[in-house]
């Protein structure tokens, strides 16, 4: 694992949480939305906070095929369970909201996690030999 | 009824995602490191073979049927217990589907991992 592919798994989980801490408020702005008044769901393409919200979350899909690429699957999904973590934080620190002693102690054990599968490998799937043989075959020989 | 509907539709949700995950992981594994490819095609070449690959496309299909699913469930189930008992049992049938799907070796310390964020997910969504 090189150094750029801890920046991207670290991307992975801020832009997940920041999307989703962007589309909360964005909703929030806007007000519950009624089943008969569903048009008013369109109105939230207009809201700056849903519109930085998709974008992010755009940037998360991206980044999460990325490190897909070159990562084991169950690999990725544990290491980027700091989201959830930085969503709690993002919702205690800017939404006010109440963060209690359960929600600390599931911090704690997804940190953990995180930190047990981050120490070990990273690829182990029988079809990343075929992956990597692709790309060498693509660049010439050139990786 | 509504127990069984909503463990059904949770269960729904589940399947959808973690379909929508190895196919995912899958075809990021045929295509090779998208960083690599970058540096030597350019991002054109990025997006012709991610878009060009039926299994991330049906990914994308499963992604889009665990959305309908969730808001469906939502419709007759309570959020506070969809939603953790959907992520969390999503991360223990990821680790099952990924072993024998996508043949990775998930050894003690991933087990682990995935067992400790089931439960922090849970504690967390409280």
């Amino acid at each position: 694992m090189t150094f750029r592919k801890y920046l991207i798994l670290a991307a992975v989980a801020i832009f997940a949480a920041c999307g989703d801490f962007c589309l909360a408020r964005g909703m929030r702005q806007l007000g519950p939305v009624a089943l008969s008044n569903w048009q008013r769901l369109f109105t939230v393409v207009f809201s700056p906070w849903i519109l930085t919200g998709v974008c992010l979350l755009m940037l998360f899909f991206s980044t999460y095929l990325s490190s897909l690429s070159w990562a084991d699957l169950t690999y990725v999904l544990p290491a980027t369970a700091l989201s959830y973590v930085l969503m709690a934080l993002l919702g205690k620190l800017f939404l006010h909201e109440n963060v209690t002693a359960s929600r600390w102690l599931g911090i704690a054990l997804i940190t953990i996690g995180v930190g047990f599968v981050a120490s070990g490998r990273s690829l182990t799937s029988g079809y990343a030999n075929l992956a990597n043989h692709k790309t060498v075959l693509s660049s010439g020989g050139k990786e | 009824m509504t127990y069984l509907a909503t463990w059904g539709g949770i269960a729904a949700i589940v399947t959808t995602a973690t379909a929508g995950d190895v196919l995912q992981s899958r075809a990021m594994k045929e295509i090779g490191d998208l960083g690599v490819i970058r540096k030597l095609h350019g991002i054109g070449e990025v997006l012709r073979r991610v878009l060009s690959s039926p299994r991330f496309m049906f990914g994308l299909l499963f992604m889009a049927l665990t959305f309908f699913c969730l808001m469906a469930t939502l419709s007759w189930a309570d959020l506070s217990i969809v939603g953790p008992a959907s992520a969390s049992l999503t991360f223990i049938a990821n680790a099952f589907a990924a072993r024998i799907l996508l043949k990775e070796h998930v050894d003690q310390r991933r087990w682990l991992a995935a067992l400790f964020v089931f439960g922090g997910v849970v504690l967390l969504a409280r």
